[in-house]
């Protein structure tokens, strides 16, 4: 690739510009001996992001190699596209992903939050899929000061003006309070899209002499160094000072983007697309180039600006929302011209496709690049590195906590109000009610333990979504927290009625470098790949979010994971909350009363502390199985997993989702804070008519799993003998009121 | 029969009029393009659907009622002919002076998306002769802007008319404040035009039009048309 033509840099590059653009000296060392000479700014600019942590995934991607990232139902490997693909058969697939946008939405809530739901939105359709559901899965410190309250509306108003505008429906998520997330709130957008499998677009760059255009915005000077300077690094001091590395949101272009995209595929013009997210131009330019093993000659004079004088650096930096690049068929131009005029979405060509393997990039007319795509890009030339680890000290102490000396000042009941109060806890409506959760009418239900999505291009089938992340099971025990993450999320579709077929992550942890952070990165890696090779859930894709701490505080480690469940028979689906009243109601799974990490500890004692939960996969599997085959065969009437505040808490919630004013009498035995708020994994409380209960039980012991009858379904009073005693009604004003009583 | 529903650019409920008419109500159903300048003649209804039509970053509606369509669909509406807009379509029509009024930020300043109960005022509607008077229907709202504000000249013609459709209830059918969820005077949901054939309603019965969903209220203000077609 060696080239007579002259170079034109608008500064001379040495060591320190490199730093300037978050490379080390080593990487800098290295990128001179790539290209044989010294790079010009826009190179080293490039550099900079292409090798930065969020693009590159440099000290993540060898642990992600050890997910299990094909087979099953995937249609493509986890990475090679802008977004998973599993096939649900009958011609469709469906198309989904989950994307961070924690760094900006922690220094501008509105915005960072806004685009983040709208870079995932464009990874689904860029691959040809419509969107149809949008998730969320947001972490926040504790919901008590003016600072987090402010993040916390900003960020919801973000998700609420992004997705209702775009118009898809937001239908699930989860939110947590806690300490760790003070200064670096958790924002993680997943976006679900629904594709005819002959259908789909590729994201990558063929054929000499096809055209390369952009389409869609225009570019300006919003999020120059977002992914390479922002997302790349702990927050500081000089954080504040980064506002202008935010891009602003533009739904009602994006909108128009889906449109004219949709239309461009399904007319078959387009070779290859990918959206312009992270990095701009830079990533997509390179990234397409060196997935199809051929280069690029572009000229930045032709990209649409937003102000005059640009440089080429800043162009090919701009993180500016809402634009694609585009491969069109040569010859097809007309049409897609044609297209994108019927949308008025701009489109401009900007260069053509060679097939030298090199980005030949020009400004003013001058050659400002002239480099290889392979060497940029993950699966090329970035950097890929191992890094240290070492078991974090704090490990001793939780797990060698000694429980015998919690100090015990309060009764169960006390105690059962507290957590159903608590904000991680309550109820989210507050929330839930700002996003559109209806709009394309495919919305089945949104009150149980995943969501419910009717799928019309495929009458009477249907998916069932969620996300799912215990950090706290996660911090305590990364690899038992790793398993538990997926298994909890794949439980959740269970007691809908969904099959498991796949997961989508976001890995949002620490300083990579730190050895301890690393530590338990690989840990939950190892405990995500163990449940989903066992559970047969493959790895679709997903996103790495590191250096999520601030003033030497990580986060909690919290890989949130995505689940994609199938239902073949939307007749054949659950409720979670009680459904006739006198029906029994009965504890599917072990009582093994763990304590360690529960919400319990958290609100009563201020304590994040002991193990996590144990969990036995083929337990779990055999849980699965009685839960689908009962709700299959319509045996039980709801089901709810046992999570966060345990029995007592799962009980509760039953009550508070009835249909009608449903409340419960149960009887445990002995109530021990154990039995009642300790969080075990695989459990499940169903209820169903008595007559049923014979079925059930051949069904359990036929894949030996423990069931006990536990109370029967009465009407408005709900009590647990020896603990609560209360009304439906209370229930709801406690567990409703929570929030709205303290955002005001 | 055959709805028209109008797309804009950003309508997003136009899918879900289309799909609620053509896949539950089993009639047919076309898409006009807002650039049109003409409404095919075998049109029956026009839908002028929810979403957020050119971004709504200005007053909602205030651009789209600019656009070509718009002119025809006022013509559409002069001839007497069936017109229904829904959420944003509401504050369309709103904005092109087929329907009084204005609809400002929810009281709450929040974008609302939930079940709503809705009493019907007025049954001998041609959007509503399915339903029987007084009957309470369950409909989802989806909006930021549907707080209704008129003049009190204008709420008491309106009121005096019976042009009021559709107020926000209980589900026992009693229409109170708590119940009210983005501040309209006396609970407007749903206004109606002197002449009766244009209906503004800020909750989306296209949404509870499929039994699937969990709810089918909806359905019977589009079978209402339907019969008011077939009656010719």
């Amino acid at each position: 690739m060696k080239t007579d033509k002259e170079l034109y840099s608008e500064i001379a590059v040495d060591v320190n510009v490199a730093k300037e653009c978050g490379l080390t000296e080593k990487e800098y060392e290295m990128i001179c001996d790539i290209l044989g000479r010294v790079p010009t700014y826009t190179e080293i600019g490039i550099y900079g992001v292409m090798w930065s942590e969020h693009c590159s995934y440099k000290n993540s991607i060898k642990q992600l190699k050890t997910l299990p990232r094909s087979g099953g139902r995937l249609l493509v490997d986890a990475g090679e596209e802008n977004a998973g693909l599993i096939d649900i058969g009958h011609g469709y697939a469906i198309c989904f992903k989950i994307e961070s946008h924690n760094h900006p939405s922690a220094i501008e809530p509105f915005q960072g939050a806004a685009t983040g739901v709208g870079g995932i939105l464009r990874d689904i359709f860029s691959m040809g899929a419509r969107p149809i559901a949008a998730l969320n899965s947001l972490r926040f410190g504790e919901l008590t000061t003016p600072r987090i309250k402010y993040l916390l509306r900003g960020v919801v108003e973000g998700i609420s003006h992004y997705g209702n505008c775009f118009g898809v429906p937001t239908v699930g998520g989860e939110i947590y309070f806690e300490d760790c997330y003070h200064d670096n709130p958790l924002v993680n957008a997943m976006a679900v899209g629904i594709v005819k499998t002959d259908k789909t677009a590729s994201a990558g760059a063929t054929g000499p002499g096809n055209p390369v255009f952009i389409v869609g915005s225009s570019t300006g000077k919003d999020g120059i160094h977002g992914a390479s300077l922002l997302a790349s690094r702990e927050f500081d001091e000089l954080t504040e000072d980064m506002r202008p590395t935010v891009q602003v949101g533009d739904p009602f272009s994006e909108k128009l983007l889906l449109e004219a995209t949709l239309e461009l595929i399904d007319a078959g013009v387009v070779v290859g697309v990918q959206d312009m997210g992270a990095a701009g131009i830079c990533c997509s330019t390179s990234e397409m180039s060196a997935k199809g093993k051929v280069g690029m000659k572009i000229d930045l004079d032709l990209v649409p600006l937003r102000e005059q004088n640009m440089s080429a650096y800043e162009i090919m930096l701009s993180e500016s929302q809402e634009r694609m690049l585009f491969i069109i068929e040569k010859g097809k131009e007309a049409e897609a011209i044609r297209i994108c005029n019927k949308w008025d979405v701009p489109i401009t060509q900007i260069g053509e496709i060679t097939d030298s393997g090199v980005l030949e990039i020009y400004r003013f007319g001058n050659l400002v690049v002239n480099m290889d795509a392979e060497p940029l890009v993950l699966g090329g030339g970035a950097p890929q590195y191992d890094r240290e680890t070492k078991e974090p000290e704090y490990l001793k102490l939780t797990r060698n906590f000694d429980f015998t000396q919690l100090n015990i000042n309060h009764t169960l009941s006390d105690a059962f109000w507290k957590i159903l109060k608590s904000p991680s806890l309550a109820s989210k409506k507050w929330i839930f009610e700002q996003y559109d959760s209806q709009v394309r009418t495919n919305t089945v239900d949104i009150t149980g333990d995943a969501a419910i999505m009717r799928l019309k291009e495929l009458p009477g089938m249907g998916i069932a979504v969620k996300t799912d992340c215990n950090s706290k099971f996660v911090y305590l025990n990364p690899y038992v927290g790793g398993l538990i993450a997926v298994a909890e999320a794949a439980r959740n579709v269970v007691c809908v009625g969904a099959e498991p077929v796949g997961i989508t992550n976001c890995l949002n942890f620490g300083n990579p470098y730190d050895p301890e952070v690393y530590w338990t990165f690989k840990e939950a890696v190892k405990g995500m790949g163990d449940a989903c090779r066992a559970l047969n859930t493959p790895v679709t894709g997903g996103n790495v979010s590191f250096h999520n701490e601030s003033r030497n505080r990580a986060i909690f480690p919290t890989p949130t994971i995505g689940m994609l469940g199938l239902i073949d028979d939307l007749n054949k689906t659950s409720k979670s909350g009680f459904q006739n009243e006198n029906d029994v109601i009965c504890l599917v799974g072990n009582n093994r009363e763990e304590l360690g990490g529960s919400e319990y500890l958290k609100v009563m004692h201020d304590l994040v502390t002991g193990d996590a939960p144990m969990l036995d996969i083929e337990e779990e599997k055999r849980l699965y199985k009685v839960i689908l085959d009962a709700i299959g065969n319509k045996i039980i009437n709801s089901a709810h997993d046992i999570s966060d505040g345990g029995l007592a808490l799962c009980l509760a919630e039953k009550a508070i989702k009835s249909n009608g004013n449903l409340g419960a009498e149960i009887f445990i035995g002995e109530n021990t804070i154990g039995k009642l708020f300790g969080e075990s994994q695989s459990r499940v409380v169903v209820s169903l008519s008595d007559d049923n209960f014979a079925k059930l039980e051949s069904l359990a012991n036929a894949n030996n799993i423990e069931l006990r009858k536990i109370g029967q379904v009465t009407k408005e009073r709900f009590s647990i003998e020896g603990c609560i005693s209360t009304t439906v009604n209370e229930l709801k004003l406690a567990y409703e009121g929570a929030i709205p009583e303290i955002m005001g | 029969m055959k709805f028209g529903v109008i797309v804009f650019p950003g309508s997003n409920c136009d899918h879900d009029a289309f799909y609620a008419t053509s896949g539950n109500l089993n009639q047919e159903s076309v898409y006009l393009w807002h650039k049109d300048t003409v409404i095919p003649d075998d049109i029956d209804c026009v839908i002028v659907p929810g979403g957020f039509s050119y971004g709504d970053y200005l007053r909602c509606g205030a651009i789209a009622r600019f656009s070509p369509i718009m002119n025809e669909v006022v013509k559409f509406a002069e001839n007497g002919k069936p017109v229904i807009g829904i959420c944003n379509g509401f504050q369309i029509l709103i904005e092109a002076g087929l329907l009084p009024g204005a609809l400002m930020r929810n009281a709450s300043l929040h974008f609302l998306c939930k079940d709503i109960y809705l009493r019907t005022e007025n049954n001998s509607t041609l959007f509503t002769s399915e339903l029987k008077k007084d009957e309470v229907i369950r409909i989802p709202i989806a909006h930021g802007e549907g707080n209704y504000f008129a003049d009190p000249d204008t709420i008491k013609m309106l009121e005096e008319n019976n042009r009021i459709v559709f107020r926000y209830s209980t589900p026992e059918g009693e229409i109170k404040d708590e119940v009210n969820p983005n501040g309209s005077i006396n609970n407007i949901a749903g206004i109606i035009n002197e002449k009766g054939n244009v209906l503004g309603m800020m909750p989306h019965p296209e949404r509870y039009s499929d039994e699937i969903l969990g709810c089918n209220d909806g359905i019977k203000v589009f079978e209402s048309i339907l019969k008011h077609i077939n009656k010719g």
